[in-house]
């Protein structure tokens, strides 16, 4: 790669990862260009979680190297922050902070990491609330609000450190399924923005419309990346048929 | 098999909504008397009552003495007039009688800070600050010796503040070294998790009375000649140890309960261990444990009174030194029945309070 190129947004080479002895990730490549949106699926215990989760260092990763934005995570604490403010990740469980209001959850960050001045976090969550449609819930606490409005501000708490990478871990696996379609609208009009996305999802609606290529994984391995069109319509290998057989029915 | 025909369903006519049928007065009954265990244990409050009142109106309130000197009491009613007489020196101890007004003082100080830290809204670091300035105070016009005031010392000091400056100052002092433990213990580090779990293990398993005879008496022999650490000084720092130890559990419990999810995604957030712990974790921690936090901060006001084993004066030790009074009668029953009206009404002011914060959290749905 030429020096002056930019470097690509997450580049994943060789990563190896085991739980004890189970052997989760084997030998992962995968190079994420600048904006692409890519949608990683396949059966639960098939290591995608593992694997956006070794991203930003929230497991790590036993043998291989991960680079994101051009910061190679190693074990020194620096490259780990490093990445981790230019990532927002959003998990199954929504995981906010229960004890803050949906604001201060949006402010907690970029105040304490970033030391951005109170005003301007404010206008920054205010705005991005918007964006998720819920500012007129900013003084409620978390247990106030559905599943669906509590995975939207989860969205704009990670927003809120304006990272350029997002990561999704199953974002909507944890909701009604009236609710589904509120987080999915927010995630398609962000695709649209130009941010790159790794999202782990079953919805296949979603990967079909946004995705840039869909990932499948089994057994701790990408056994097959191609665009959606390609993916749904032509899928190669054997276990990816499978798979997207027992999706349709 | 042959099925039933499916009889279908269309709701036609909208059933009102409508406020429940009344049941304030059915409840009470209910409560009261509503099966047979319920009706014999109120049977058996309600004899109890009738047998025992009577006799205690009879000697608290009719024969009871409210004036008049040693002489006016009598066997048959309460010494009231003794309280009369005596309160002040369970109150405030041997402190110099024309001095009072500063351990007056210095009540009114933690009162008033008490009363003003209570609303949530008032929780901030300038409060904390006024404690800090207000516990300064307290020591300063009890200890006296600058700005004029006459120097008293701590071995002069005596009840209801030697309680309360003894409660906050162990608490205060406490409660830090209980997150550090409560933390140490979860360390990835081995020896300072060793440590802390020795620490811990070792002062609870030690009678708070023979922690308090260790510091007074082994202290000196321990510490070069001439060199000697004040009594109150001893006392607080064995208290502090212990209610330390105690929280330090307390928020453990807490600690255990907070879910992965948190720290994962504070860790997203590239929040460092420290503002995890202080932002994130301990304040629901905290908040998880009230009841808990609540039942330690009551004991502790209350092993506030085992420091009369070094020799301080606290409230229960100025009580009894009042009934040695030869000219007086000694009134046990009513001193001690003073007494605990004081500490119940601290203690139940603080587990109402721990109450009142509990429902606010659970309807902000902060739980």
């Amino acid at each position: 790669m030429n020096k002056c190129e930019s470097p690509a947004a997450i580049d994943l080479f060789g990563i190896h990862k085991w739980y004890g002895d189970f052997h989760a990730l084997r030998d992962v490549d995968l190079t994420v260009r600048r904006g692409e949106r890519i949608v990683i699926c396949g059966p639960s215990g098939s290591g995608k979680s593992t694997l956006i989760r070794c991203i930003n260092a929230l497991e790590q990763h036993d043998e291989g190297r991960i680079a994101v934005n051009g910061t190679t995570l190693t074990t020194d604490p620096k490259s780990v922050e490093k990445v981790r403010r230019q990532t927002g990740m959003v998990f199954q469980s929504f995981n906010l902070f229960p004890h803050l209001t949906i604001l201060e959850n949006c402010l907690l960050a970029p105040m304490q990491v970033k030391k951005v001045g109170r005003a301007e976090a404010e206008e920054l969550a205010r705005s991005y609330l918007e964006k998720v449609r819920i500012a007129d819930q900013a003084r409620k606490y978390p247990g106030q609000l559905s599943g669906g409005q509590q995975q939207r501000v989860a969205i704009a708490r990670a927003l809120c450190m304006t990272p350029n990478i997002m990561l999704f871990d199953e974002p909507t696996s944890a909701l009604d399924a009236e609710m589904v379609r509120e987080v999915l609208d927010i995630m398609v009009s962000l695709a649209e923005g130009g941010m790159t996305m790794l999202c782990v999802t079953h919805e296949m609606g979603f990967a079909r419309q946004v995705a840039d290529r869909v990932v499948f994984m089994d057994a701790g391995q990408i056994v097959e990346a191609n665009s959606p069109t390609e993916f749904f319509g032509a899928p190669q290998h054997e276990r990816t048929q499978k798979f997207l057989r027992q999706l349709l029915h | 098999m042959a099925l039933l025909p499916i009889e279908a369903f269309v709701l036609s006519k909208e059933a009102p909504a409508r406020p429940p049928p009344p049941r304030g007065q059915i409840r009470w009954r209910k409560t009261l008397f509503g099966d047979a265990i319920s009706a014999a244990v109120t049977a058996v409050i309600i004899v109890t009552a009738l047998f025992v009142l009577p006799k205690l109106v009879q000697w608290a309130v009719v024969s009871g003495v409210w004036t008049g000197g040693p002489s006016a009491c009598h066997d048959g009613g309460a010494c009231w007039a003794f309280l009369r007489e005596k309160a002040p020196q369970i109150l405030f101890g041997l402190y110099p009688p024309n001095d009072r007004w500063r351990p007056i003082l210095v009540i009114l100080l933690f009162l008033g800070l008490a009363l003003w830290t209570m609303p949530p809204r008032h929780w901030s670091v300038a409060t904390l600050w006024a404690w800090a300035v207000g516990v300064a105070a307290a020591l300063v016009l009890m200890g006296g010796g600058v700005f004029g005031l006459k120097a008293v010392p701590t071995a002069s000091w005596g009840g209801l503040p030697i309680t309360l400056l003894l409660t906050v100052l162990s608490l205060s002092a406490g409660f830090p070294l209980a997150v550090l433990l409560a933390l140490g213990r979860q360390s990835r580090l081995p020896a300072i998790r060793v440590l802390c779990i020795g620490f811990v293990e070792l002062v609870r398993a030690l009678p708070l009375l023979t922690m308090l005879f260790i510091a007074s008496l082994l202290s000196p022999l321990m510490l070069p000649n001439g060199l000697s650490i004040d009594n109150f000084l001893r006392a607080l720092v064995a208290l502090t140890i212990y209610a330390a130890a105690y929280l330090a559990e307390v928020l453990r419990g807490g600690l255990q309960a907070i879910p992965r999810g948190q720290y994962e995604a504070a860790c997203a957030l590239a929040l460092n261990k420290w503002k995890t712990a202080r932002l994130i974790v301990l304040p629901q921690a905290i908040a998880k444990v009230i009841p808990p936090l609540t039942n330690t901060i009551v004991v502790t006001v209350k092993n506030t009174s085992l420091v009369l084993v070094v020799g301080l004066f606290d409230l229960l030790s100025a009580g009894r030194a009042a009934l040695a009074d030869p000219v007086w009668p000694a009134p046990y029953t009513e001193t001690f029945l003073f007494i605990a009206l004081i500490y119940f009404a601290i203690c139940f002011s603080i587990s109402r309070y721990s109450l009142f914060l509990e429902r606010r959290m659970a309807s902000e749905g902060r739980q």
